[in-house]
């Protein structure tokens, strides 16, 4: 062999230890709860009914249904995709739903609430047949079914909403009920949140969807089936969507046809600020519940410590630039030390 | 194996008369190949003559135009990569195509992973069987780092674990050694002959011939997508080979020179980097083609790159024609007269989606423009004239560069750099990947700048090259520079062992 290379010997290299792609999301997780912890800790020390039962309970019912959104966007985004329809997808479920016990009211309300998961997931799989057999870009796709979704509320709507009255009251009792303290639905949330964390961490086809973030290239060779997994993601993404909307109905129990909007853009913060990477392929679930807990803490903490709600936005966004600008500097850092060591151990 | 009635052998896997286009490019014109089990086959031919293609339609990747695939005799149509793997065919690509983000044990496993209870995918199994297959293959790799910032040969370590994972009964194998060292190509031959002896078909694609004597029993050459012959490996000569892979005779693999160097062009004067290299300083005059020579992570790229400005340098300083460069400036170099035509021509050297026009012009973007605008003729003149000095094959300037083949890629880079008139041309592994014809014109190329007065940097890893182009060659090992061996005095030995610090290389 005519190529210069290096000596067998030089194969011998201090063992890199447990998986270091782990400890880095660690270190990830770890510092949004000292973050929580430090927040917590100094709005309580301003005003220690901060940490009333009664706030405690606002704050996990406020956080519910984010994280159930939360966990369909980290899907979608380590997929490299994004799902900007989940706003109306929500919208449209907790109308559909409202409506039906309304004018049914004798229909059981966990059928109902079925009806209203039905409807979130084929708003998902129009999504997904569009991105993943149309070939149009997520950002684009779900910018228009965010419009499209909203405007059939809208027209079904017709200026008229669904109030509380009207609703079931073993319906509504199951939105505000709680066991042990803590709301059904953060319940719902978590049990959801837990799941997912299973399938993304430790299921086939949760890992195809970091493998088709990472690279699709190698992911097709692979023979991921990158199209099936695709409109899996957008369908599931639609269905927790339409769970949040079923569960925002029995929370509210007043729906009109602008439930939900704008809150695409809160699940995209809360994934961003928990270390998804938005361009794919990195990222756990456990991070972007942990954003979403953050970003409903900072919403409820800033008016106890009297900064105006201007602000509250502002810092918000600072967050998420702060948040990208870390992962940057993490991924910048950790490429360079990986690179600088040998992948061979010894 | 397997006989048909009438006693003849039968393939495992048959392609016949395979057709592919895409666009105007005809990859492959009635190609043809059969693989029989137990036996070891090289497929050679120029890069561009269609052999990443038929690899891709064994593979499941493209679907072939017209023409046949057949398994065990009857005609298969794969789906997709899936269907190939699941028929038994696994494939080492010539590009790793790995997921960065997921650990190396993943990306072997990846949708094919051990589970446990209630379908979890079982880690400690995985990892175990990912230390199982490095242990086979004799390298030591860790199964839970991730394979961002991987080394090319530990990346194509993974793809090759990958590859044998699958216990597969083919394995296509397309330039696996480009980036791995002695010791590496020989453990992996030894599966390879192991992986034959147990009854896999092996198809073997290099452009090194000792590589495919070392393993096969027959070649097939390919030429502009065709089929040309296919012979038992033992009736063949190399010089037959290389004629029908060419289809014209070959000059010599390195041209006749004649030096005469010039004045000094190139000033290097203690240039160091931090924990990467220190202290080097060398010269390059007019007309002179220094080769720059080392083991893979030397540090001679880096010295490249910070002489260029791509890379900051702690200190030292760069001269050209005398006059100091500024660190970290490549516009400035540029400027001055420095190319630099780089390692990893898909990664550095190309833009990919582009077209080969906008590639070929990309440096002279402002020379080429009228009043500030760029107008696509003065563009396509400029990259037709020089894709056309340097014999590049394409189907048409627009289309995207990453679809050329690597040979005609990295003649693109070329004319790219050599459009911008350059006093200093530094060259990274400018054959890496390029089969003989196209070496040979490069190396061509290389003479006649020198001819005309450019200062010439190469650092290449393949020592006929070395031996073959340089007037000098400088040595490096681990960041240091050890050696300055004027033509005469530059053996295979003497740079070994500069580059080695030992009498016995690896």
């Amino acid at each position: 062999m005519s190529l210069l290379s290096p000596p067998a010997e030089e194969q011998s290299q201090t063992r890199t230890g447990s998986s270091r792609l782990d400890a880095v999301l660690r270190f990830r997780e770890l510092g949004l709860v000292l973050a929580l912890v430090a927040l917590v800790a100094v709005t309580t020390s301003a005003n220690s009914r901060f940490l009333s039962q009664q706030s405690i309970r606002d704050v996990l019912l406020a956080t519910a249904i984010t994280l159930l959104l939360a966990c369909g966007m980290t899907m979608v985004v380590l997929t490299k995709g994004i799902d900007l329809s989940v706003g109306s997808v929500l919208g449209l479920s907790a109308f559909g739903t409202a409506t039906l016990l309304s004018e049914y009211p004798s229909l059981p309300w966990p059928v109902a609430g079925l009806v209203g998961v039905a409807l979130g997931a084929a708003c998902g799989a129009v999504n997904g047949v569009v991105i993943a057999y149309g070939r149009v870009p997520a950002l684009v796709a779900t910018l228009g079914t965010l419009y499209v979704f909203r405007g059939i509320v809208y027209f079904w709507a017709g200026g008229s909403r669904v109030n509380a009255g009207d609703l079931p009251r073993d319906f509504l009792d199951f939105g505000t009920g709680r066991l042990l303290g803590v709301p059904y639905l953060f319940l719902i949330g978590v049990l959801v949140v837990l799941v997912v964390g299973q399938y993304l961490g430790r299921y086939r086809g949760g890992r195809d969807l970091y493998a088709i973030g990472s690279s699709e290239d190698a992911a097709r060779l692979a023979g991921v089936a990158i199209n099936r997994r695709l409109l899996q993601v957008y369908v599931a993404s639609g269905a927790l969507a339409g769970l949040g909307g079923v569960l925002h109905a029995a929370r509210y129990g007043t729906v009109d046809a602008s439930a939900g909007s704008g809150l695409e853009l809160n699940v995209v913060a809360a994934v961003v600020v928990g270390g998804v990477a938005i361009f794919g392929g990195s990222g756990t679930v456990y991070g972007a519940a942990l954003g979403a807990l953050l970003l409903t803490v900072i919403n409820n903490a800033l008016p106890v410590l009297g900064i105006d709600q201007f602000w509250q936005r502002a810092i918000v966004g600072a967050l998420i630039i702060a948040a990208i600008a870390l992962d940057r500097l993490v991924a910048v850092r950790v490429g360079r030390s990986l690179r600088r060591k040998d992948s061979h151990v010894g | 194996m397997d006989r048909s009635p009438n006693g003849v052998v039968e393939p495992v896997v048959a392609l016949r008369d395979v057709s592919k286009s895409f666009g105007a490019v005809r990859a492959l014109r009635g190609a043809r190949l059969e693989l029989f089990t137990g036996e070891a086959h090289a497929l050679v031919g120029e890069n561009g003559a269609g052999k990443s293609t038929l690899i891709k339609v064994l593979a499941g990747v493209h679907r072939p135009d017209g023409g046949t695939v057949e398994l065990d005799g009857q005609a298969v149509e794969f789906g997709g990569p899936g269907d190939a793997r699941d028929a038994g065919i696994a494939v080492i690509y010539q590009e790793p195509t790995l997921f960065p983000d997921l650990s190396v044990a993943e990306n072997i496993f990846v949708g094919r992973q051990p589970r446990g209870r209630f379908g979890r995918i079982d880690r400690a199994a995985m990892r175990a069987a990912a230390e199982a297959l490095f242990a086979r293959l004799g390298v030591r790799v860790d199964p839970d780092r991730p394979a961002r910032g991987m080394s090319i040969a530990d990346q194509q370590l993974v793809e090759i674990a990958k590859a044998i994972s699958t216990d597969a009964r083919v394995l296509v194998m397309d330039e696996p050694t480009a980036a791995l060292s002695g010791v590496e190509v020989e453990r992996l031959f030894a599966v390879a002959r192991s992986l034959r002896d147990g009854g896999a078909a092996i198809l073997f694609i290099s452009h090194r011939f000792n590589e495919v004597e070392a393993l096969c029993q027959r070649v097939t050459v390919m030429r502009d997508g065709a089929h040309i012959s296919t012979d038992p490996l033992s009736d063949v000569t190399v010089d037959q080979i290389v004629r029908r892979m060419v289809g014209r005779d070959l000059g010599a693999l390195f041209p006749e020179r004649t030096a005469e160097p010039g004045e000094v062009v190139l000033e290097v004067d203690g240039l160091s980097n931090e924990g990467v290299y220190k202290d080097v300083s060398f010269d390059v005059r007019a007309g002179e083609i220094v080769a720059l020579a080392g083991l893979v992570g030397a540090g001679r790229s880096e010295v490249a790159r910070a002489i260029f400005g791509v890379d900051a340098r702690t200190s030292g300083a760069v001269r050209v024609a005398g006059r100091s460069l500024p660190a970290g400036r490549p516009r400035a170099a540029m400027a001055a007269g420095i190319a630099l035509v780089p390692e990893d021509r898909r990664e550095q050297g190309l833009l990919l989606d582009l077209s080969i026009t906008r590639n070929a012009t990309l440096p002279r973007t402002r020379s080429l423009a009228t009043l500030g605008f760029l107008t696509g003729a003065s563009e396509r003149r400029s990259a037709r004239e020089w894709t056309g000095r340097l014999q590049t094959k394409y189907g048409s300037l627009g289309d995207p560069a990453g679809t050329l083949s690597g040979g005609n890629q990295q003649k693109v880079v070329l004319a790219k750099w050599l459009s911008t008139q350059p006093k200093v041309l530094i060259v990274d592994e400018p054959t890496r990947g390029i089969d003989i014809g196209t070496k040979a014109e490069v190396h061509r190329l290389m003479a006649q700048l020198a001819a005309e007065g450019v200062a010439v940097l190469m650092i290449s890893s393949e020592l006929p090259e070395v031996l073959g182009m340089a007037d000098r060659v400088l040595v490096m090992r681990e960041g240091e520079l050890v050696a300055d061996l004027p033509r005469a005095e530059a053996t295979e030995e003497a740079v070994m062992f500069a580059a080695t610090g030992q009498q016995e290389a690896a």
